[in-house]
């Protein structure tokens, strides 16, 4: 069999080859070809002779690794869950027994060696990490347990040992690790659903796919497949890699990737979506995009990348974050001597020890540290199951403030294919006018030509064709010179038509008007559904266009829209962002992510409508998959949502640890109670960011 | 009398503590292509230096179970890891800009920087 394995640890090309040798001498490898630039390999082996782990000491000797299978992260995450709960099974047996123990005058010794066990087994890795961050002369949440316990443990076993006087604290020491590791265990099972969303997306792809080559139909690996390559899907098999569609017909559900909800239809030309899922029919399609340039790849690494940013909220955390742990060992001391020099006359010392240990002890960092990225990885991650790919974290916290959004008209608000609806003047306008916009680019003249070309109409030769900037264009056909493009002068006729929302342009000689021709945009399915809805959460919406005002009047008025900017030159767009701005507005702008690029920069946020399967818009903050316009309304509930989940595990984690540190320093908090409020403070922490999940959107 | 053997000793030990964790000074090395960071208590070296505008390779190793350690992150760069347990994560950047670009891990409880030069 053949299979693609990553590769770790290759520094040179030089690398590449070294493993390459190695792997070809391993016996039952028939062929080895390693990638540099992929850190790949690509190795055809008979799987009874050689496994995967013996190709990797193969090469382990040289100082590489060969990665067996890709979800080892998500293993080694189980297995740390798994090590939690037995800890906490032990820990929490040995902390029932103790509790016990400690009231039914259980023999000291018996309780000591309960006590090591928790401590020095249980407890290990609390002394460890500790160990480590001493050597890097840091300190962490691990090293105020490590701490803590080790007070309580130790005063216990002197009491014990060497006869101190006094009563032992064994329970203490043991509770407190028992509830620590629960802590640790529920924490680490809620932060993997946290990112439940990606792992989701990444599983969308297929594994193998169904390419014809050579006319020869054959199954292989999705890596090997190549740009041109002509691929087979099945009904209810996903679609591998993106592409368009040759042959066949079918229904494609792509709710997966994109959060459109109802089934597409994909005939020959469309474009289909790898990891999406085909119902009905059967396709044949030419793959387009593979690999990391496929929509799927590139939804996931913009997701990751948002999830990696930093959220300006998270600032104060990041600085606070850098000194608390020293502080409270400061703090710990403090409260030590406090008590011992202030506290009352007899027993100030015992006092004073179990106060600092509950302020060793229920000191939490990990809450406040957890509170912003948990919540920005489920609000992310949910955005993009819907569609909506939010760029970075400071996108996301700007999304919660807009106020206004703007919509770019053509493109956006409508389908941008604009059609021709009503002619005066007949055919002969008709081929007049097509015959001088012949080559044109513009949507309108490809309007009037593919109008032309349905009533088969023979266009006529253009002598002297002259475009005229922003006001049509004009030529000589049959020696007799014809303009076409904006009414100089408004009849009747042509205001009726602008108050419909259609375009009209005029043909016409120096001498005379010879025909008009209206032309109009539909205006997207959603669009006015999304107006409304965004009206509905008290953000006021506006057009821009390059129509006159009437159009731009009758458009805005079927959308319910009260503000539009008519007769906006493109380069003019970013101004009218900024008008609206230096109105004191928080903007989005919509557009399409191409034209718009510099008036979606100069947003607040920018918002654009995916186009084909490229979704990497260097200019917008959040990027639409799909061309539903209600995603905005979405979007920005959803930004407020996450906003709102940050803010309260932020205002949770500080007040919590505001107000609960004092509280254990006066001797308010017995030990065990605040290890059980610092077992509870991360995964409350952590459970209100998952409760975003239930938002309703 | 035990009471000031005591008032003495906290201020000692506070100003320790202090020295300890917060009075450490990290130069850096040298401008290197390609660094290898130790994760275990933190980042060692916790400050790199890179030349800007060439590709390098950032190798990491983790030795230590702590679970913010877990993932490492670079959020101007947005760049996030998670590192499996003994095992080497290779970045490879190219920063154009020169500047410092902090990293973390997590939980941001552990933090180092990397300067491109």
């Amino acid at each position: 069999m053949t299979k693609t394995f990553p590769i770790v640890g290759m520094h040179c090309a030089s690398c590449a080859v070294n493993i390459q040798r190695a792997l070809r001498k391993t016996p039952g490898v028939a062929a080895a070809t390693v990638n540099y630039a992929t850190e790949k390999a690509n190795v055809e082996y008979d799987p009874e002779v050689v496994n995967e782990s013996k190709m990797n000491e193969a090469i382990k000797g040289l100082g590489y690794e060969l990665v067996a299978d890709e979800p080892q992260v998500q293993d080694m995450k189980n297995k740390e869950i798994e090590r939690w709960k037995w800890k906490f099974i032990v820990g929490g047996v040995i902390s029932a027994i103790s509790i016990w123990g400690s009231f039914t005058g259980m023999n000291w010794g018996v309780l000591l060696g309960l006590a090591t066990i928790s401590q020095f087994g249980v407890g290990w890795d609390f002394y460890r990490t500790t160990w480590a961050s001493l050597k890097n002369r840091s300190a962490n949440m691990d090293t105020l347990i490590a701490i803590g316990t080790s007070v309580a443990y130790g005063y216990s076993a002197a009491v014990t040992l060497l006869g101190v006087k006094g009563e032992p604290y064994f329970d203490t020491s043991v509770t407190i690790i028992a509830l620590i590791v629960l802590g640790k265990w529920l924490e680490a099972r809620a932060r993997g659903k946290t990112s439940e969303a990606i792992k989701k997306l990444m599983g969308l792809q297929p594994k193998t796919a169904r390419v014809i080559r050579d006319g020869k139909e054959m199954e292989i690996e999705i890596e090997k497949i190549i740009v041109g390559d002509k691929i087979r899907v099945r009904p209810g098999e996903k679609v591998p890699v993106d592409g368009v569609v040759e042959s066949g017909e079918t229904s494609i559900d792509e709710s997966m990737v994109t959060g459109e909800s109802i089934p597409l239809y994909k005939h020959e030309g469309d474009t289909v979506i790898g990891g999406t899922l085909n119902t009905t029919g059967t396709i044949i399609f030419m793959a387009k995009k593979v690999g990391s340039e496929t929509m799927l790849a590139q939804i996931i690494k913009l997701v990751e990348e948002a999830q990696a940013s930093r959220a300006p909220i998270q600032k104060l955390v990041d600085v606070i974050s850098g000194y608390f742990v020293p502080a409270v060992l400061m703090l710990t001391v403090a409260t030590f001597a406090g008590w011992y020099i202030f506290g009352p006359s007899t027993g100030s010392g015992l006092a004073g020890m179990l106060a600092a240990i509950a302020v060793l002890i229920i000191a939490c960092p990990c809450a406040l540290g957890l509170a912003t990225p948990t919540a920005l990885v489920v609000g992310t991650g949910l955005a993009a199951q819907h569609g909506i790919l939010v760029k970075d974290a400071q996108a996301l916290e700007i999304a919660h403030k807009i106020n206004h959004v703007v919509f770019d008209k053509t493109g956006t608000l409508t389908e941008g294919k604009p059609v021709v609806t009503d002619i005066k003047g007949g055919d002969e306008v008709l081929k007049l006018a097509a015959s001088l916009e012949a080559g044109s680019e513009h949507p309108l003249a490809k309007a009037i030509l593919e109008a032309a070309e349905k009533t088969a109409l023979q266009l006529a030769k253009v002598e002297k064709f002259e475009g005229l900037a922003g006001e049509g264009v004009k030529g000589i056909i049959n020696k007799k010179e014809y303009r076409l493009g904006k009414p100089l002068d408004e009849t009747d006729e042509i205001k009726k038509l602008e108050n419909e929302g259609k375009t009209v342009v005029v043909l016409g000689t120096k001498e005379k008007t010879l025909g008009i021709i209206a032309i109009a945009d539909t205006i997207r399915e959603t669009a006015k559904d999304a107006v409304a809805q965004l009206q509905k959460q008290k953000i006021d919406v506006s057009l821009i266009t390059g129509d006159n005002p009437r159009t731009a009047a009758a458009i805005a008025n079927q959308l319910g829209v009260k503000r539009y900017f008519a007769q906006v030159l493109p380069a003019d767009k970013e101004n009218a962002v900024r008008q609206l701005q230096s109105e004191g507005k928080t903007v989005a702008m919509v557009g399409d992510g191409v034209n718009d690029a510099p008036a979606l920069s100069a947003a607040n946020v920018g918002v654009a409508m995916a186009t084909g399967t490229d979704v990497a818009m260097e200019a917008a903050g959040i990027t639409l998959v799909n061309k539903d316009l209600r995603s905005i309304p979405l979007a920005l509930k959803l930004s407020r949502a996450t906003l709102r989940t940050i803010k309260t595990n932020l205002f949770w984690a500080f007040a919590y640890n505001v107000i609960l540190i004092p509280a254990a320093a006066l001797g308010y908090l017995s030990p065990i109670l605040a290890s059980a409020a610092m077992a509870t403070s991360s995964i409350s922490v952590v459970t209100n960011s998952l409760f975003l999940k239930r938002t309703r959107l | 009398m035990d009471k000031i053997v005591v008032l003495a000793s906290a201020v000692g030990l506070i100003g320790l503590i202090y020295w300890f964790f917060l009075g450490k000074k990290d130069e850096g090395g040298a401008v290197a292509t390609d660094v290898k960071i130790k994760v275990a208590g933190g980042y060692s070296p916790a400050l790199v230096k890179i030349p800007a505008g060439k590709e390098v390779t950032i190798t990491l190793t983790r030795t230590d179970p702590t679970d913010c350690l877990e993932e490492f992150v670079i959020p101007d760069l947005k760049i996030k890891r998670n590192l499996v347990m003994n095992k080497d994560e290779v970045i490879k950047l190219k920063i154009s800009k020169s500047g410092k670009y902090e990293f973390h891990c997590g939980m941001s409880m552990y933090k180092g920087a990397i300067v491109a030069v």
